[in-house]
């Protein structure tokens, strides 16, 4: 079971073109550090049907659209006891804020860890608004996270691995292939030895993190990337991590490594 | 929100193992054969049918499927279990239930009658940690019966 047959369910060859002008590159060769684990990399777009491809072709039709509008609105807002908004010192996002989600999670040399988008912002809410943490993975973190992430839809991911960002990601690889649970499976088992195939009716992908955060039709929200994972290894009866944890930010940066070259989608459309 | 759980499979087992059952730490292999019956009781085919497609039970449709199985979904995964009954004895497919890793190094196919050696096992799909409840996968008689469903599988 080691390759994937790509019989009755092959991932597709489509194009991925929002709204009709940001090309997003979605099947690419894979980066040296995957040492052969995957023959060619693949956006978990190509594994959706088309009715839920073509809602992220389109922002009028991508319901995350509505989650980084909404995190515009709260970029905007004053908030804390500076009464500065996210504004005030970045300005225009679009200008800003591009590449940011493509280069993420990244090591600071200021704080001496490996840091996430929403890690950073919240440095900003505390350190510099004086307002509080967001959760992490939820409400306003999620929104804004989306909208900052659609000022790099088509970039593609950029993560560094080396230096001190290298301990982090070895960590994470570690993670990644730890067979979990009570089901005894790792990322890999699903992720690397069975894409394309169908696990009851889901369709497998290669579990890539460049359409995050991701609007689900299952349960109509934006998620975001520790969500997920945790909801993965829930499903292997396993004693999951939680959303911001040492865990789950080392097995980001391992996992956006493995979708080097892809194009950033977020917010993307899953099923 | 909760996302809607992939039940590969579900656990009914409620609590120990009667005397007459061999507890899941108490399973003698024979390479990667088990002989003994895990509870002295014939399996019953129907019965094992219904484990195997039931989402509540064995799930084994998540990775299988079985032509004279009409069930919806059935994943690919693992192998078409299609004259599985001609491939495997009894005493063979018995222990690729017990705990398929016997038979097959490194498969992705769970264990379903062992109790220890997991990584952060948890307490079935609510993602915490496991307790005192922490059982098998499968009950041994479910076992016996997917033993009994299979073996008529032939080609
Ligand atoms: C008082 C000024 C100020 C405010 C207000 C502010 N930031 Fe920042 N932000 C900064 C500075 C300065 C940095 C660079 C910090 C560093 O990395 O050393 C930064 C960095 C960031 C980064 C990392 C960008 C990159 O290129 O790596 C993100 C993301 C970010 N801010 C988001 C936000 C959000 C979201 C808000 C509002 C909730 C916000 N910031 C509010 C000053 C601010
Ligand atoms: C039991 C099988 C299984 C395991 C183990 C598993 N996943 Fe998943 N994962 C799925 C399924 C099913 C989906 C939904 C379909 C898809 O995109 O593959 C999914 C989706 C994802 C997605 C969303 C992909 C997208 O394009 O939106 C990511 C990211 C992901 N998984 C990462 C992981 C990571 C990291 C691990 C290990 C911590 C993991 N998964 C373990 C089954 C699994
Ligand atoms: C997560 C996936 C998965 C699940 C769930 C699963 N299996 Fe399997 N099974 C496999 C794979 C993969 C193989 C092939 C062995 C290997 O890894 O090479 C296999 C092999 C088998 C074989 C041997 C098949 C042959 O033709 O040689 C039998 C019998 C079997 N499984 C029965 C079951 C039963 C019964 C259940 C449910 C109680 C089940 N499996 C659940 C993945 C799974």
């Amino acid at each position: 079971m080691a390759l994937p047959t790509f019989s009755m369910a092959d991932p597709d060859d489509d194009k991925l073109v929002i709204n009709g002008e940001i090309e997003v590159a979605t099947k690419v060769a894979p980066a040296a550090h995957l040492d052969g684990a995957l023959s060619e990399v693949m956006s978990g777009w190509h594994f959706r049907n088309d009715d839920t491809q073509a809602m992220e072709m389109d922002d009028f039709d991508n319901p995350g659209m509505l989650g980084a509008e909404n995190g515009m609105a709260i970029w905007e807002a004053a908030e804390g006891s500076e009464g500065k908004s996210c504004a005030d010192c970045h300005g225009d996002p679009a200008e800003s804020m591009k590449g940011v989600r493509a280069s993420y999670p990244k090591f600071d040399e200021k704080a001496g860890t490996l840091m996430t988008v929403q890690m950073k912002m919240n440095e900003c809410r505390t350190e510099r608004m004086g307002a509080e943490a967001w959760k992490y993975d939820a409400g306003k973190a999620i929104d804004v996270e989306a909208m900052i992430a659609s000022h790099s839809r088509g970039m593609p991911v950029n993560v560094a691995i080396d230096g001190p960002a290298a301990p982090f990601w070895e960590k994470g690889k570690e993670i990644y292939y730890t067979r979990y649970g009570q089901l005894e499976l790792s990322c890999a088992s699903c992720h690397e030895e069975n894409y394309g195939n169908m696990i009851r009716a889901d369709h497998l992908s290669q579990g890539q993190i460049n359409g995050f955060p991701t609007y689900r039709l299952k349960n109509a929200k934006l998620n975001g990337v520790h969500s997920r994972f945790k909801g993965c290894i829930r499903d292997t009866r396993a004693h999951t991590f939680s959303p911001g944890s040492d865990e789950f930010i080392a097995l980001e940066l391992y996992v956006a490594s493995r979708g080097m070259g892809l194009g950033i989608e977020g917010p993307s459309v899953r099923n | 929100m909760r996302f809607t759980t992939l039940t590969l499979a579900a656990a009914l087992c409620a609590g120990a193992a009667t005397a007459s059952e061999v507890a899941p730490g108490d399973v003698v292999f024979n390479g990667s054969a088990v002989e003994a019956s895990l509870t002295g009781v014939a399996g019953n085919a129907d019965e094992g049918m219904k484990v195997y497609s039931s989402k509540k039970m064995g799930n084994c449709i998540a990775c299988h499927q079985i032509s004279s199985v009409d069930a919806p979904f059935p994943g690919n995964v693992g192998p078409s279990l299609d004259g599985v009954g001609d491939r495997w004895n009894v005493a063979e497919l018995r222990g690729i239930l017990v705990n398929s890793k016997m038979t097959f190094e490194g498969t992705v196919m769970p264990a379903y009658y062992r109790v220890d050696g997991f990584i952060r096992p948890g307490n079935r799909y609510t993602g915490k940690a496991a307790d005192d409840t922490f059982g098998p996968l499968l009950e041994a008689q479910q076992i016996e019966d997917l033993v009994a469903f299979l073996s008529t599988l032939k080609e």
